[in-house]
């Protein structure tokens, strides 16, 4: 099956990568742009999703800096 | 006395450390990531450099290497660990130091000196500093930027853990930590690079006692 694992910066943690794409729509004409964030998208293929829980906390996201979600998409 | 520095695929400070070690007076020893021991090792330095590419995080491949196992028994009964610039990364994602070195808030590579203070010489990598005392070191890093959550921060801050402080910070890091210890006070993270300031032939030997420090601590040990 298809697994597709979401990782972000929590909220609250600086994000310069996502703040400086914020700052460099405007730059290209796109108005509006409130804010970025960036993240991570993990998409595996795997047997069975009952370690999935435990590849995102152990190695896929860093939970002291990062959140993540993730879901079986096939 | 062996002082044993840990060589992933993609470390490049390996030599520089091993070459630190051995100017100030201990045997040095090549530890390969597929090491199942630590060759007899009485301290480790986890260098900088790439570990993996810095692929998915920086030190979060290097975490699971083999010779993490060892490693990490280790600095839990107490043995010496300094990690420096990717090894400090290698360390937080290791949980053998607390919070998490975020990309710097400049979005630049950051390569220079700059000036630091000594706050803790109370570790065994730090011992023959002085506390106060202002050091130039090379910094070189993309992700130096030190997060921990406010009551880490408070806790590290308390306890007098926070081991080395920007005066100039280059990449945002809160409360502007470049080093900090793990409760133990034996596993040392620097983001500044110690043993490429070691001889005064590379423009200052600074950061010499850094590695003079664990020989002493290793010795009084014995």
């Amino acid at each position: 099956m298809k697994v597709r694992v979401l990782v972000r910066p929590k909220s609250g943690i600086l994000d310069p990568q996502g703040e400086a794409v914020r700052r460099a729509l405007p730059a290209l004409g796109f108005e509006g742009v409130k804010t970025v964030h960036i993240g991570r998208l993990v998409e595996m293929e795997v047997d069975s999703a009952d370690e999935v829980e435990g590849m995102c906390k152990r190695l896929l996201a860093n939970p002291t800096i990062e959140e993540y979600e993730w879901e079986v998409v096939q | 006395m062996r002082v044993g520095v840990t060589v992933f695929p993609g470390s490049n400070c390996d030599r520089d450390a091993l070459y630190a070690v051995e100017r100030a007076g201990a045997i040095p020893v090549e530890l390969w990531h597929a090491d199942a021991d630590l060759r007899g090792a009485d301290a480790v330095v986890v260098p900088g450099g790439f570990s993996y590419g810095d692929y998915l995080r920086p030190g979060a491949i290097a975490r699971f290497a083999k010779v993490m196992g060892p490693l990490e028994e280790f600095a839990k009964s107490g043995g010496p660990v300094l990690g420096v610039c990717n090894g400090f990364q290698v360390l937080t994602e290791a949980h053998l130091l607390p919070g998490a070195l975020l990309r710097n808030a400049t979005m630049r590579f950051v390569c220079r000196r700059v000036r630091a203070r000594v706050e803790a010489t109370d570790t065994p990598w730090t011992s023959l500093l002085e506390r106060g005392e202002e050091l130039a070191l090379p910094v070189a890093h993309n992700e130096g930027n030190y997060f921990a959550d406010e009551r880490t921060l408070r806790v590290l801050e308390d306890e007098g853990r926070v081991v080395l402080r920007y005066l100039e910070n280059p990449n945002g890091s809160l409360n502007d930590v470049a080093g900090i210890c793990g409760p133990g006070r034996n596993v040392v993270g620097l983001m500044p690079h110690p043993e490429r300031v070691s001889d005064d032939a590379l423009g200052s030997d600074a950061g010499l006692r850094v590695f003079e420090s664990v020989l002493r601590f290793v010795g009084a040990r014995v």
